[in-house]
């Protein structure tokens, strides 16, 4: 029995923040204090509040650390772990109160959560079965292969409402039923983890988190459809994700849930990963098939479609990690639990990353039908240094911008695309006033251009079309018929592309146009970027009024673009100045504008 | 069968055949650029777009199969304009250098841009890659600039000929057809086929262009300049003329070459004549001897090229034969040099080939029977179309000439070597004679004609059951060697040729656009012209041509003689297939 739990946070953004060395520095502190016996150090997945990582959360207490550093050890160990006296100076600091703290479940940040896919993300040991199996890991499985049929499994699937969290947001249980369909020798049971929108990070954090239940869940689904094998295919650069799913897989195994006759039903199931290199086409289901075959990975024309002809054209389904993810516990809490969260067609709930212009980072999970404005304001904790809101982007480059007059759409797959976005994989990109929105179309189409696997013509030359007249229009060279001409290609591209990329491609474009369309305008017409983002549409001035001649711009200036005699105004060479920026960060007056 | 409505109307169409098959089938022509029947069929470069009814978005007719109550429309507002659009973009990223393209004419993509009523240039005008030439093989040179990356060049490479060193490299607007690592062509193990460049639409891959060499060596008074014709030019040559698929042109194009001012016109058939004579004889004495069996056939430099690099460990099972084109050359510059009293120097050796493998073979080793090459130039059907229309030679109203003799006699079995089975059939009707020692002994053989990449018969000759398989197509002759390998299949002979249907089919063919690709046996036609000419003739056995009498009573002796090996008999080497060096 240890007296205390001291949990870190072990996903990505924490070890990158440090958190290895946290944990370092506090198992030779425990030692040194001869306390390895009594406390008990665990490496956890994600917590979800990334900005404030690493994370670092004590048990019985539940007294949440955050941005702590390999300096702070001594002090936590000696004061809260030898004495019982908590260092409240390195809480998180909305948990603090006068005379006590809150618990996590209080905090603006998780209050208005439900986590359903994260459920144990940041609660459990992802790399000790034995600490899943504890939070009911595997019953769901047993339930399914003792006492429920295919058809059953499926049913409630189907029942729950649960939809694909990959992007486009098919019906999961009608996917599994098509499948099932198709009498064959072999089929296959995939997952897609190669989670390649630009800002998401949810599927990652499960596999770092909480992979048991992704073993789980296919092998659920592997009974269903009637498949004895499962791949995962995981982007090599997800290393924490690809060992801990490797260590789960290799636990599972000896324990019977994975292999021959599992459970002592005859049911026999397997699976292994592989890892794709990166390629956001790779997402695309038949793509990512055919990448999993060895080959290039490029879509396929669809029909067949995988449920019937697959992977080696054998009757597949696939299913991303955070759908996946949800299986268990709508096996074990039931179809019904499932489907009375959510709106009427969006079932569940939904993880967004939460990133760009937002004070909470980070992961987020909210019942479907929750409003952009409560992720935004109230969980997002507002954006930072009290700048408006411009736009929220969800589902990356297949999605679109929502304006602030849509911030109280409750958010779910069908409002989205009413609303010219997509659910996607759930990138959830915050911006702000300084935002310039032509500058973030064309920051989406130079990913799709390099993105695109090149085997369409629409989309190997159409994006790049598409770029080159954004670039045109961040650059006043414009005209007017090159919007038209915007607007008519975005239009070809989605109606004559082969897969899902290039038929969303054109999304980040035709959503600026219809929410921000006086931005392009005063681009082509005033030659202006109201955002002041566009660096070929404005230059720095010096406000002679302000300037005192102090030199310091001079002297940053990487290009020796401002000249002037100390204690007199200086000026700015137009024909030398690069825009960096350099000379109004440094100035203490406010004397330099740009325009 | 399905009722489906293609642009308003009514049709029955078998359920699942594209919508591509459905509307050709009922006289509506839907345009492809990427597409090739049973090879490529991808879907990607989208000028096939239709309309149905229900669909998100438009499909590609060439992959979409139909079903009951499918509503198409092909020939809408949309359509119109989706196709012109993707012609477009296509167009501004390609060369448009077409005054000089040597596709210009049979462009495919040219084609669609008139139909389509392309009229700006500059349409979708931006960043156009650039790549450089690669003209590092022997046989042919690529030019991505010009590529459309409709595929069908790596397709028939991987898929055809189980080769597949040609592919797509890196992505987006960035994607090209390369070799592995960036090597160049003549780095990989190219078999040098030349299937990339008959079904390239464009003027990206093309045969290295060896007419001007031949035209040069035909004007210098100090050359006395040979050529010989294979089997399978005849029945291809005419559809450069604008004649029907299968039309046999042997007349025309014998000639045709006269009036090129070459010194002899000769034919192959007489090379293909004496390859049966050495070959029959070389198997007869292999089973007679326990030599190394099965044996295959040596006549597709092509194929020789994949058994060297990608079967090495078979090469004792291939015929040390010559091909006919090889053997021809060596009795040109030594049999008949002699006859004649020319120095052997002072010949031009030039063939007509279906092939562009056939211009790596003129530079092998132990090929120069005299002393000097058996060849020196080798051009393809196409090259020679060329010629002729340079010559301002009226290609359809030239008088029927013959072949000079004696190298321009040849036998009905020499004919049909331009056929998948026909070598094995030559063979078989030589063999049977000398194995029962009784002439009458049977004609055809049936059972090895026909366009089927893989075809098998047994056939009790005297005493001896000969178990023969044919194969054409890289891919088939892999799973034929592989069923041999391991001990599944048991022949005595195989006859491997290296594209599909055999030299009628071959890599140095004239162009024939998807269009007709896709809706046309070409290989069946162009074979038959050839069965057709062996089953009109007298003289159908190779041993009974009497100007292949004459030569192995003045010359050779007899078949596998010190002599005969000396000059029509050759020898492989393992090859590696990628020789990459540590840099």
């Amino acid at each position: 029995m240890y007296r205390s739990h001291v949990l870190i946070c072990g996903g990505t953004g924490c070890t990158s923040s440090g958190s290895a060395q946290v944990i370092d520095a506090l198992e030779k502190e425990l030692k040194k204090n001869d306390l390895e016996n009594e406390i008990k150090v665990i490496r956890t997945g994600c917590f979800g509040l990334c900005a404030l990582g690493p994370i670092m959360v004590v048990y019985p207490e539940g007294a949440f650390y955050s941005m702590v550093r390999p300096e702070d050890i001594p002090e936590i160990v000696s004061e809260h772990l030898l004495k019982g006296r908590i260092v409240k100076r390195l809480l998180y600091q909305e948990t603090v109160e006068a005379d006590t703290i809150k618990t996590l479940d209080n905090t603006d940040f998780y209050r208005k959560q439900m986590r359903v896919a994260l459920k144990n993300c940041g609660v459990i040991d992802p790399e000790n079965i034995n600490e899943y199996i504890a939070y009911d890991g595997y019953q769901a499985l047993g339930k399914v292969l003792t006492e429920m049929t295919p058809a059953q499994v499926i049913d409630t699937i189907k029942a729950s409402g649960l939809r694909g969290r990959g992007g486009a947001g098919f019906p999961t249980g009608l996917k599994w039923s098509f499948a099932a369909k198709y009498d064959n020798d072999q089929k296959y049971v995939c997952c897609n983890a190669d989670e390649g929108d630009p800002g998401a990070f949810m599927d990652r954090s499960i596999l770092e988190g909480d992979p048991n239940v992704l073993i789980e869940a296919m092998a659920i689904a592997g009974y269903a459809i009637g498949a004895s094998q499962g791949y995962v295919y995981i982007r090599a650069e997800y290393p924490i994700a690809v060992k801990r799913l490797s260590i789960a897989i290799k636990e599972a195994r000896e324990m019977g849930f994975l292999g021959k006759d599992i459970f002592g039903s005859g049911f026999d199931f397997d699976l292994d990963i592989r890892l794709g290199s990166g390629a956001f086409v790779c997402g695309e289901e038949t793509a990512l098939m055919t990448s999993i075959e060895g080959h290039r990975g490029e879509p396929r024309p669809r029909p067949p479609f995988p449920a019937e002809k697959g992977l080696f054209q054998k009757p597949s389904v696939l299913n991303n990690v955070e759908t996946y993810a949800n299986i268990p516990q709508i096996i074990l809490r039931g179809a019904e639990w499932f489907a009375s969260i959510g709106t009427e067609k969006s079932k569940g709930t939904k993880v967004f990353a939460l990133g760009g212009k937002i004070n909470n980072t980070g992961l987020v999970e909210v019942p479907m039908g929750t409003t952009l404005r409560t992720i935004v304001e109230e969980i997002g904790g507002g954006i930072p240094n009290g700048k408006k809101f411009k736009a929220a982007q969800t589902g990356g480059p297949s999605g679109g911008c929502i304006p602030a007059e849509h911030l109280d759409v409750p958010i779910d797959y069908d409002n989205l695309i009413a609303i010219g976005s997509m659910m996607g994989s759930g990138g959830l990109i915050v911006m702000d006033e300084d935002t310039c929105m032509v500058d973030i179309a064309k920051f989406f189409l130079e990913f799709t251009v390099d993105e695109s696997c090149g085997k369409c013509t629409p989309c190997r030359i159409g994006t790049k079309r598409m770029y080159e007249l954004l670039d045109k229009i961040s650059k006043g060279k414009a005209r007017m018929e090159d919007l038209d001409q915007l607007d008519k290609l975005a239009h070809y591209i989605k109606e004559n592309s082969l897969c899902g990329l290039g038929q969303t491609a054109p999304n980040p474009v035709l959503s600026t146009i219809r929410y921000f369309r006086d931005e392009y305008v005063a681009h082509i017409k005033d030659k202006r970027c109201p955002a002041g983002v566009c660096k070929e549409l404005m230059n720095y001035y010096i406000d002679e009024t302000k300037c005192k001649g102090c030199t310091l711009c001079a002297r940053n200036c990487p290009v020796g673009a401002i000249s002037g005699n100390v204690k007199e105004p200086h000026i700015i060479n137009r024909s030398k100045c690069i825009k960096c920026g350099a000379c109004m960060e440094k100035c203490k007056f406010g004397a330099i504008e740009k325009h | 069968m399905v009722n489906i409505k293609i642009n308003g109307m009514p049709y029955t169409v078998p359920e699942g055949i594209s919508i591509l098959d459905a509307a050709k089938q009922n006289g509506i022509d839907i345009p492809t650029l990427c597409y090739l029947r049973d090879i490529n069929e991808i879907g990607a470069c989208r000028i096939c777009v239709v309309e149905v009814k229900g669909a998100r978005s438009l499909v590609a007719a060439c992959v979409y199969p139909v079903n009951e109550g499918m509503e198409i429309i092909t020939n809408s507002e949309k359509i119109h304009e989706s196709r012109k659009m993707t012609l477009e973009l296509i167009l501004s990223n390609h060369e448009k250098s077409c005054l000089f393209c040597v596709r210009s004419g049979s462009c495919e993509l040219q084609k669609l841009a008139q139909e389509y009523g392309l009229d700006d240039p500059m349409a979708w005008a931006g960043e156009q890659n650039r790549y450089e030439i690669d003209e590092s093989a022997v046989h042919m040179w690529r030019n991505n600039n010009k590529c459309i990356l409709c595929r069908r060049c790596s397709a028939v490479c991987a898929k055809t000929q189980a080769v597949g060193v040609i592919g797509a490299n890196n992505r987006g607007f960035k994607t090209h057809i390369g070799q592995a690592f960036e090597l160049d062509l003549a780095e990989v193990p190219c078999v040098s086929c030349g299937q990339c460049i008959t079904v390239c639409p464009v003027g990206a891959i093309g045969e290295k262009d060896d007419g001007p060499k031949v035209t040069a060596a035909i004007r210098d008074p100090e050359k006395f300049v040979c050529v010989q014709t294979a089997p399978s030019v005849r029945a291809t040559l005419g559809e450069e003329f604008g004649l029907p698929v299968g039309t046999n042109v042997e007349g025309k194009m014998a000639a045709a070459l006269r009036r090129l001012g070459f010194d002899k016109v000769f034919d192959t058939d007489f090379g293909a004549d004496l390859t049966i004579m050495e070959e029959a004889n070389e198997l007869v004495e292999r089973v007679k001897n326990g030599g190394k069996l099965p044996m295959i056939t040596s006549c597709s430099p092509g194929w020789i090229n994949f058994c060297e690099m990608y079967y090495p460990d078979m090469l004792e099972n291939l015929s040390s034969c010559k091909s006919p084109q090889q053997m021809f050359g060596g009795i040109l510059k030594t049999y008949y040099a002699e006859k004649a009293g020319i120095d052997p120097k002072k010949i031009v050796s030039v063939s007509v080939m279906p092939c562009t493998a056939k211009k790596y073979e003129i530079g092998r080793a132990d090929q120069s029977a005299a002393g000097v090459p058996d060849l020196d130039i080798s051009i393809t059907t196409r090259e020679l179309a060329r010629m002729i229309r340079r010559a301002g030679i009226d290609f359809a109203n030239l008088p029927e000439e013959k072949f000079d003799s004696p190298l321009g006699i040849g036998s009905g079995a020499g004919h049909i070597f331009g056929a998948t089975g026909g070598v094995m059939e030559a063979a078989l009707r030589t063999a049977a004679e000398w194995i029962t020692g009784q002439p009458g002994a049977p004609l055809e053989f049936h059972e090895v004609r026909g366009t089927e990449g893989v075809k098998e018969a047994s056939y009790k000759l005297g005493d001896l059951e000969v178990k023969v398989a044919v194969t054409s197509g890289l891919v088939n002759a892999r799973k034929v060697l592989d069923a041999v390998k391991n001990g599944e299949k048991d022949y005595t002979f195989i006859e491997v040729m290296a594209c599909p249907g055999g030299c009628v089919n071959g890599g140095g063919q004239p162009y024939q656009p998807a269009s007709v690709r896709n809706f046309t046996d070409l290989k069946a036609l162009r074979a038959k012209a050839l069965y057709d000419e062996d089953a009109g003739m007298e003289l159908r056995r190779s041993h009974e041509n009497p100007a292949i009498k004459k030569l192995y009573e003045e010359f050779l002796e007899k078949p596998g003689s010190h002599v005969a090996h000396k000059v029509l008999h050759t020898t492989y080497k393992p090859r590696k297939r990628y020789d990459i060096k540590e840099k």
